[in-house]
């Protein structure tokens, strides 16, 4: 690492800071239904919304019906991505005439777009026309973010409110992210991507004549098609809002979509921005502002160190490739060389930090310990920083379990924000941790176990396993990231991942909801002398380990057979 | 159940026309009308047609011309209407023994050139698309084009220096050639 990859990090790490807190504060104001500096011209658009939908700005609902508006919703955004995928090849907007996509990759792709996983098994510019990239894809980009955030909205409304039944509606919510924050933080970047080199038109591809010319299987070809299209339109969103599923097969490595340094740069700052920016929400609306801050320092504590390793491993040469005759022989293998090693490594642990999943370089090439970061920052359950809304909640989970276990260490009950946490509040937190870790261990298993499974393996020996572990480790926990040499495509993956998917959504979303709902209903305790303060570096230390031992119990076992057996028999 | 059937649908609509039509519709109308070359993929037009784009790499293999970082997409390297990558683990054999024939045809193209071989000019690129070298594997094969298209080594030299882009404002990314401008600029090198 040289100095200057240093000062990018530093500069990375003061912008991201810099636009979360106004970022943050501003959302505050949004989701409390308080004039902003954008009301003037966004609120005749929410006013419409509402009316046209038949619901009141302060409607409030209980946790079983907020859940089940979310649900609903999420629900029928699946049958219409589903659907429009089938019928691509009848449909307009389709300059390339594609075909109808194949059923299992119709749920699979239509599975990961309304979880916000956006895993890919789709090709991109081989397998979407304009219109399902943009009324199926862009849209659930938009409203599988805005339901995150609304879901994390309610669960602060269940810290903030005292004895009341209620906690939001899901449709205000909905709909005053998606216009007040997503829409608009989109349309600029999206600007700004296209003034970096990002495409954005509805023009069919264009064959273009190449210099030399090159030959396949069946001859000379003298000319290329380029794949086109209205990409920085989701390009924008696809990193705002934590989705991450590409426009073209190589996703953020590709030159259309990610043209330069400088728009690597600005993709980076934009999948974090938002995940951090609702730690300074949460504190702003729950009156302390020293709790969203504890949050975000947690954060930064277990990025920090794993970013650290990625960049260590893979600026080392593979040794591998040892004596072979190459120069310093950093690990160049699926990677750009205008991103370089530091660009590479701080994307892919940003990527996985966030439950975003986009990738500027092919993980599946990263060196062994270098694969291994992003594939545990999945496995912590996507905490850090994490999807918008469904990391900071996630972390808010794990906030719980760490009052409860000081609590044990003290003997009294433990309680979090003036809310007393007793055995219904661990149950649903430990729910919202067991699920997806049980989705991710147990799909593999079931994967290594089965010849539909193991066929899908790309590269061999401990390296082939990492492949099927990471895979449901970015499903299992909504990150849509990938190994993408393992076979993805097949009926057994599509459909496991799919379910995977699902299970690490909505098992985590309803839990949330209910101790919402439950912690609504409570008294507000007043803090005492005894009352552990959740604001301290003491607590960020505690959040800390916790999150780090039960990440490290749960998942070593599985990752001492693939990653760490690959490294130990390279450098053996 | 009919309380949630009229927002639940008319969200989605209203959504669906609001981020999945107008929102790109205005982008490529902003984009279109203060980037229209960005916008359009940064195409290079030669003689009324399109020669590539300067953010697109091509397939180059002749002595003559630099070559760029080998290219995993099918059926053909540098395909731009199918980008991808070779997904080949870090101690897979077959990526070793890719590198290993790969240095083998830099060697057999260029006799007598023993210097150590850039790392970039042998690994795969994650997009296959990539349009750059590094320039320590733009300076690697001077000597091979300048003696293939017998011209002075230091007018090549010379060229590929003024090609090496630094990284962006001075921060972001890596020093790098763009191997089709630099090709395109050797064909009127005289």
């Amino acid at each position: 690492m040289t100095g200057r990859d240093g000062l990018q990090i530093g500069l990375y790490l003061v912008a991201l800071l810099a636009l979360a807190w106004p970022l943050g504060t501003y959302m505050a104001r949004v989701y409390e239904g308080k004039d902003t500096f954008l009301s003037r011209a966004l609120g005749p658009v929410e006013r419409l919304f509402f009316r046209a939908m038949g619901v009141r700005a302060d409607d409030d609902t209980t946790w079983k019906d907020y859940a089940f508006a979310a649900i609903a919703f999420n629900a029928l955004g699946f049958f219409f991505v589903y659907a429009l995928q089938r019928l691509q090849g009848v449909l307009p907007l389709n300059p390339q005439h594609l075909p109808g996509v194949a059923p299992e990759l119709a749920f699979n792709t239509a599975s990961s777009f309304t979880t916000n996983t956006n895993w890919q098994s789709y090709g991109g510019e081989t397998t979407l026309g304009y219109l399902v990239q943009a009324l199926a894809l862009t849209v659930q980009n938009f409203v599988s973010a805005a339901t995150g955030m609304a879901v994390l909205v309610a669960l602060i409304r269940g810290f903030v409110r005292k004895e009341s039944s209620t906690i939001g509606c899901f449709w205000v919510d909905l709909v005053r992210g998606t216009v007040h924050v997503l829409v608009p933080l989109s349309f600029v970047f999206a600007i700004v991507l296209v003034a970096c080199g990002v495409v954005q038109t509805w023009s069919p591809y264009a064959a273009s004549s190449l210099l030399e010319g090159t030959t396949d299987a069946e001859g000379r070809i003298g000319e290329s098609l380029v794949a086109l299209g209205p990409a920085a339109s989701q390009v924008a969103i696809k990193n705002l809002g934590t989705n991450g599923g590409g426009f073209f097969n190589a996703n953020s490595a590709h030159p259309f979509e990610n043209p330069t340094a400088l728009s690597n740069f600005l993709v980076m700052l934009s999948i974090l921005v938002l995940p951090a920016a609702l730690c300074h929400t949460f504190g702003a609306m729950v009156g302390d502002k020293r709790q969203g801050w504890a949050l975000l320092a947690t954060m930064l504590a277990l990025f920090l160190p794993l970013l650290a390793v990625c960049l260590w491993q893979e600026g080392a040469p593979n040794p591998s490739l040892a004596g072979l005759g190459l120069d310093h022989a950093s690990n160049m293998e699926g990677k750009e060389v205008r991103f370089g090693i530091a660009s590479s490594a701080l994307y892919a642990t940003v990527t996985t930090a966030a439950s975003n999943g986009s990738v500027n370089a092919m993980h599946d090439s990263f060196s062994p310990l270098g694969g291994l970061v992003p594939m545990w920052l999945m496995q912590l359950g996507e905490i850090v920083f994490g999807g918008v809304g469904s990391g900071l909640y996630g972390m808010l989970m794990f906030a719980i379990i760490a009052v409860f276990v000081a609590g044990l260490m003290v003997g009294r009950t433990p309680e979090y924000l003036g809310k007393k946490i007793e055995a219904y509040e661990m149950k649903m937190a430990s729910l919202t941790v067991l699920v997806p870790a049980a989705t991710v261990l147990v799909g593999t298993a079931i994967a290594v176990s089965c010849s539909a499974g193991r066929a899908g393996v790309a590269n061999p020996g401990p390296h082939g396993f990492s492949e099927i572990l990471y895979a449901f480790s970015s499903a299992g926990n909504n990150n849509g990231s990938a190994f993408g040499g393992l076979g993805a495509g097949s009926v057994f993956y599509t459909t496991a991942l799919g379910i995977a998917m699902w299970l690490a959504r909505f098992w985590i979303m309803v839990p949330v909801l209910a101790l919402a709902g439950g912690l609504a209903k409570k008294k507000m305790i007043p803090a005492s002398a005894g009352t552990l303060p959740t604001h301290r570096p003491l607590f960020v230390a505690m959040l800390t380990f916790v999150v780090v031992v039960v990440g490290a119990l749960t998942f070593i076992p599985a990752l001492a057979l693939g990653p760490v057996v690959e490294h130990l028999m390279q450098h053996g | 159940m009919p309380s949630i059937l009229r927002p639940c649908l008319v969200s989605f609509v209203l959504l669906s026309g609001l981020t999945g039509v107008l929102y790109p519709a205005a982008v490529t109308g902003v984009a279109q009308a203060a980037f229209p070359s960005k916008a359009n993929g940064s195409l290079i037009l030669q003689d009324g047609k399109l020669a590539g784009s300067s953010l697109l790499g091509q397939p180059f293999a002749d002595s003559k011309y630099f070559w760029g970082r080998p290219s995993a997409t099918g059926p053909f390297p540098y395909n731009a209407g199918s980008s991808s990558a070779s997904n080949l683990g870090p101690s897979n054999p077959a990526l070793v023994d890719a590198v290993k024939g790969r240095i083998a045809a830099l060697r057999a193209a260029d006799p007598g050139n023993d210097a150590p071989v850039p790392v970039d000019l042998v690994t795969t690129s994650a997009s296959g698309l990539d349009p750059h070298v590094s320039p320590a594997a733009a300076r690697y094969q001077i000597g091979r084009v300048a003696k293939a298209r017998r011209l002075d080594e230091a007018k090549v030299r010379a060229l590929v220096d003024s090609k090496v882009e630094g990284p962006e404002l001075g921060l972001f990314g890596e020093p790098r050639v763009n191997v089709l401008a630099l090709n395109r600029a050797l064909d009127e090198l005289r």
